[in-house]
């Protein structure tokens, strides 16, 4: 019952299914990427185009050989095998961070609204029905909009924070998701006689919604934080492609399938289908892990 | 296959083709757990004839369901029968294919379910789902159907039989829709019944309504009848054989009254000695109980199942299995030394009566006890008793209950004119209507004392308010109107504006043991919280003294790092029950604290709850359905219908001479364990009245089996005291509800036991 064996069973029952298992792999493989693409990339500048332009990957799959430019270089003669492995570190920082934010505030925020159950809850309630109404990706642009057209002073740190527009666009965006769900475990796990017996110990909030009723909502709540990954993966790459992501030299996957479509597609091909790749196989494997997670939660119980 | 033809129709001269209309032999059932098979039922036997009733008992996990299961062949998907022979008229129903079961189960094998509610597809009307059953035994549709489908819902009793087709099974009370299930099960004449605990859910009023219902359904049918439960007193009251199930074993298999009276089994004498016994009080007496827990499935080794717990065990019983024999000509047992069950019953003789009910040795707990009126033995803790008698402390005598009020200086709960009104939201049509709805009285005038030592007993159905009063004294709830008073302090407000003393003093018991724990928490943890906040202790102190908590409860000290999980029921609610005395209380109130543990461990935790009470000089205000739980732990026992108490009387008096019609009903509810004593009852006729919709004058003249007439529907009953602190709130005069006592057929043994 304990975190560690909690983790480890976990992790046992992931590795047990074969979609769960593919999908865990493919996730702690671009992890990987996303720490040590420095140390991985051929070319560790991103925005070295010190290369011929547009070469053809010289990946050939048959003799496992990686040759110069594996995914080739794109039209500015930037290699796409480098960029691809930096890439991984950008998605991996706002949509993890991202989503690490709004589950950790949502959850404080939905497990105090389900406890208290007052006015509070309902006024709270209903400002959260209300943002759900609106599209996510609708209201994401909105918000980048807003905070681009913001004029900072440089090196402020509304500039630096402006700099993580996306990252705080998708911590913003979760946070009302999260706390619908936490809230609903919360209602749920308050009915339970140990959460009476710590009221008429005298307890306060705090020691009741954080110490009884929130490790009983962690199973629901990791179950929505890998779903909300995913889609905060999505999301990323959606902004990164209409190009409300990061700026142009940045490596982002979104950003690169973005430069490289239309008129561009023809002449490199394999500069749009490399990120394009990336992010369906980092969709796909966020999605069958977070389905495994699912799945073991609901098999044990806890 | 053209073998079932012969079925039809059914032979129910039992045997008139010599076949059995159920012989099952050997069967085994296994159930996959992971990678790994349990094995759930082993070696079971039964042999059946039409027109028998026989008992499958057994408590939670000895394989009774997956016995019905089984029996039909219809077991789930992780689950396989392991071998043997099952027979149905001869026919081999293992080698049936499934087109033939199903029509054997649409015809001929039916199963009443345990909790009808979900067994009942909640978006069908009544009437149609059994029509669709219809259907598929019989082939009949339309306006015959129709009529069947009433006729069946009359011979149930079910009143207005053509309104109740229309609804909905969510617009039927619990005991409508066992009815409608039974209704569903007998409508086709079976040959073979399966009852699946059908009353368990149910109260003890609605559940003696529906035995009644089934013994007079069962001898018109000529149907065999399986009838599955855990509850002694309805065997006893309905069968004619029984089967004793333990670890999914057959233990003991005997004619009902044979049983009963001499049980060759040291579990099912166990199993009869731990039931708290009508008049049996716990100054008095302690409980017999069975030690340890049920084992575990999957380390059942090659001996007797029942030798961890069993008193007569020997060497021989470890080494080998004791095989099924056949102890007295239709009486099977599985135990070596089942000749010396009836000798070990004599020797120890801690009841002077001659029952063999209550001679098995309290084997279970260590903690000694002092017997029978031994109050002046008790360590320092316990308080003075206003007068010597352990009875007395509900005495009538002035002395000792200086009433009629003014704060005693004892009171430890004061009470008067408790309400809990929860307001209704309005509908639409309220709303255009302009009127308010009316609230949902929950509890609805209530006057308590308790005094400092004393045990309250709080009975009646559920819905009557028993535990919505229990949260407005503790603070769970905030009450409506009325006046509570603490320790002599006047209550205002909340939990939160309670000091942490007055917390201290009061701590509470919760019904289900699976939720009152966090399941997150060592045990440790869970002790140490309350030491820690309540009592101040260091949190170094704090750990001894959570050691000694468990001692306290007998469990051992290396229970301290276990989870909940890792915990059986009745282990879990002694863990709760050491959460509540960590801080000594002086009032400790028990919600139902062992509605949800078996027989065998039940008596176990009541005994230590006395023991505990005794020893920190506690209060109690216990709330429980049972009325024989009551009766063992309580000095005064209150009976509340629909938020109101109707009687308050010493328990003694309460069940040597029940005066409310409704305590008496209550009381001839309880269906007896001993064959012999198949009582005729007061049935209550219908459910508990809406508390949004209560009826006028007195709430009770609705079901009332003594209506008096038009005054009782009329004027609200007045609150006639009886003696100090007990009262009667009925119209009858005293003398006359004294008078008309005792009941048809009171469900107490008299001082010779039964």
């Amino acid at each position: 019952m304990t975190f560690l064996t909690n983790i480890h069973r976990l992790l046992r029952v992931l590795l047990w299914q074969p979609q769960s298992a593919i999908g865990t792999l493919l996730v702690a493989f671009f992890f990987f990427l996303a720490l040590f693409g420095g140390q991985l990339a051929p070319y560790p500048n991103a925005n070295d185009q010190s290369h011929d332009a547009r070469v053809s990957p010289t990946l050939d799959i048959g003799s496992l050989q990686l040759g110069a430019h594996p995914f080739g270089t794109d039209r500015l003669g930037r290699d796409v095998y480098s960029r691809v492995i930096l890439g991984a570190n950008s998605i991996f920082r706002i949509a993890g961070l991202g989503t690490v934010i709004s589950v950790v505030l949502g959850s404080a925020l939905g497990m105090a609204m389900g406890y208290r159950g007052d006015w509070l809850d309902e006024l709270l309630g209903r400002v959260i029905d209300a943002l759900l109404a609106i599209p996510a990706l609708l209201l994401a642009l909105v918000m980048v909009g807003i905070i681009r057209n913001l004029d900072f002073q440089i090196n402020s740190w509304q500039a630096a924070l402006a700099d993580e527009v996306t990252l705080l666009v998708i911590a913003i965006l979760y946070i009302p998701v999260v706390a619908r769900v936490a809230r609903s475990a919360a209602l749920d796990i308050k009915t339970r006689e140990f959460v009476a017996a710590a009221e008429i110990r005298g307890e306060s909030s705090a020691f009741i919604i954080f110490r009884e009723i929130l490790p009983s909502a962690i199973p629901a709540l990791v179950v929505e934080a890998s779903l909300r990954f995913s889609y905060a993966i999505f999301l990323v790459a959606s902004l990164g492609f209409l190009g409300f992501g990061a700026p142009p030299p940045s490596p982002d996957w979104g950003l690169m399938v973005n430069e490289n479509r239309g008129g561009f597609y023809r002449l490199t091909p394999w500069a749009l289908e490399f990120p394009a790749l990336a992010i369906a196989l980092l969709v796909i494997g966020v999605n069958l892990m977070s389905d495994g997670i699912r799945r073991a939660v609901q098999k044990g119980g806890a | 296959m053209t073998q079932l033809t012969p079925l039809n129709p059914p032979d129910r001269s039992g045997g008139g083709n010599g076949a059995r209309l159920l012989d099952v032999r050997g069967l085994g059932v296994s159930y996959r757990m992971g990678r790994r098979w349990l094995r759930a039922l082993r070696e079971f036997n039964l042999q059946l004839d039409a027109g028998q009733v026989v008992g499958i008992v057994g408590e939670s996990g000895s394989g009774k369901s997956t016995a019905a299961l089984a029996l039909m062949h219809y077991l789930s998907a992780n689950g396989r029968i392991d071998g043997g022979d099952l027979r149905f008229l001869g026919e081999d129903m293992l080698a049936m294919g499934a087109a033939d079961l199903r029509r054997l189960w649409a015809r001929h094998i039916k199963l009443v379910p345990q909790n009808a509610g979900a067994a009942l597809n909640p978006s069908i009307k009544v009437g149609r789902q059994v029509a669709e059953a219809l259907k598929a035994a019989e082939g009949i549709e339309g306006a015959k159907a129709d009529q069947q489908v009433i006729a069946s819902f009359r011979a149930v009793n079910l009143v207005d039989p053509a309104q109740v087709a229309e609804r909905y099974p969510h617009e039927l009370s619990g005991g409508m829709q066992q009815r409608v299930a039974i209704a569903m099960a007998l409508m086709c004449q079976p040959d073979l019944l399966i009852l699946d605990e059908p009353t368990t859910g149910l109260d003890v009023t609605t559940e003696a309504v529906i035995l009644d219902l089934l013994r007079s359904l069962i001898s018109g049918q000529g149907a065999g009848v399986l009838y599955i439960t855990h509850n002694l007193g309805v065997v006893a009251q309905l069968c004619q054989r029984v089967v004793v199930l333990y670890a999914g074993e057959i233990m003991e298999e005997a004619p009902v009254a044979q049983l009963f009276a001499r049980p060759r089994h040291p579990y099912t004498l166990g199993l009869l000695s731990s039931l708290p016994k009508a008049g049996q009080r716990k100054a008095h007496s302690r409980l017999q109980t069975i030690p340890g827990n049920p084992p575990d499935l999957r380390s059942v080794g090659q001996g007797c199942v029942y030798v961890e717990r069993c008193p007569l065990a020997i060497e021989m019983c470890r080494a080998q299995k004791p095989p099924l024999e056949e102890v007295e000509p239709g009486r099977l047992a599985r135990c070596f030394r089942w000749q010396d069950v009836d000798a070990f019953s004599g020797e120890s003789p801690s009841r002077p009566d001659g029952s063999p009910l209550g001679r098995m040795a309290s084997s279970g707990d260590s903690s000694p006890r002092p017997d029978g009126g031994g109050e002046g033995g008790q360590s320092g803790e316990s308080p003075p008793r206003p007068d010597g008698s352990p009875l007395g402390r509900m005495a009538s005598s002035g002395d000792s209950s200086p009433r009629p009020d003014g704060g005693t200086e004892g009171d430890i709960l004061n009470a008067e004119g408790l309400t809990k009104h929860f307001p209704v939201p309005r509908d639409l049509v309220d709303l255009l209507r302009g009127r308010k709805p009316w609230p949902i009285r929950a509890v609805d005038g209530v006057d308590l004392r308790l005094r400092q030592g004393q045990t309250l007993g709080l009975v009646g159905e559920s819905g009557s308010g028993k535990t919505t009063l229990a949260r407005i004294i503790i603070g769970l709830e905030a009450r409506s109107g009325g006046r509570l008073e603490l320790f002599g302090a006047d209550i205002q407000g909340g939990l939160r504006a309670r000091q942490q003393d007055l917390l201290s003093q009061v701590q509470m018991v919760f019904q289900n043991p699976q939720n009152s724990l966090n399941p997150y928490r060592s045990v440790r943890q869970t002790l140490c919280r309350p030491l820690v906040k309540l009592r101040g202790l260091s949190a170094k102190s704090a750990e001894d003294q959570a050691v000694q908590l468990l001692e306290a409860v007998n469990l051992r000290a290396d229970y301290a790092d276990r989870y909940p999980d890792e915990l059986s029921g009745g282990e879990k609610q002694r863990v709760a029950i050491a959460r509540a005395f960590a801080s000594q209380p002086s009032l400790v109130i028990c919600d139902e604290p062992v509605s949800a543990l078996d027989v065998s461990v039940q008596s176990a935790v009541l005994n230590l709850l006395a023991d505990l009470q005794d020893e920190h000089g506690s209060a109690c205000l216990f709330i429980s359905h049972n009325l024989s739980v009551v009766g063992y732990l309580a000095d005064v026992i209150a009976v509340m219908y629909l938020g109101q108490i109707v009687e308050i009387a010493s328990a003694d008096a309460l069940f040597r001479a029940p005066s409310h019609p409704y305590t008496e009903a209550l009381l001839a509810a309880i269906p007896t364990p001993d064959p012999s004593q198949r009582s005729q009852r007061i049935l209550l006729a219908d459910d508990l009245p809406s508390a949004q919709n209560l009826p006028s004058g007195c709430r009770f003249h609705t079901r009332c089996p003594r209506n008096i007439g038009e005054i009782c529907g009329r004027d609200a009953p007045p609150w006639r005291e009886t003696g100090a602190g007990q009262g009667i709130r009925c119209h009858i005069p005293l003398d006359e509800l004294a008078g008309a006592t005792p009941p048809p057929a009171p469900p107490r043994q008299d001082e010779e036991g039964m």
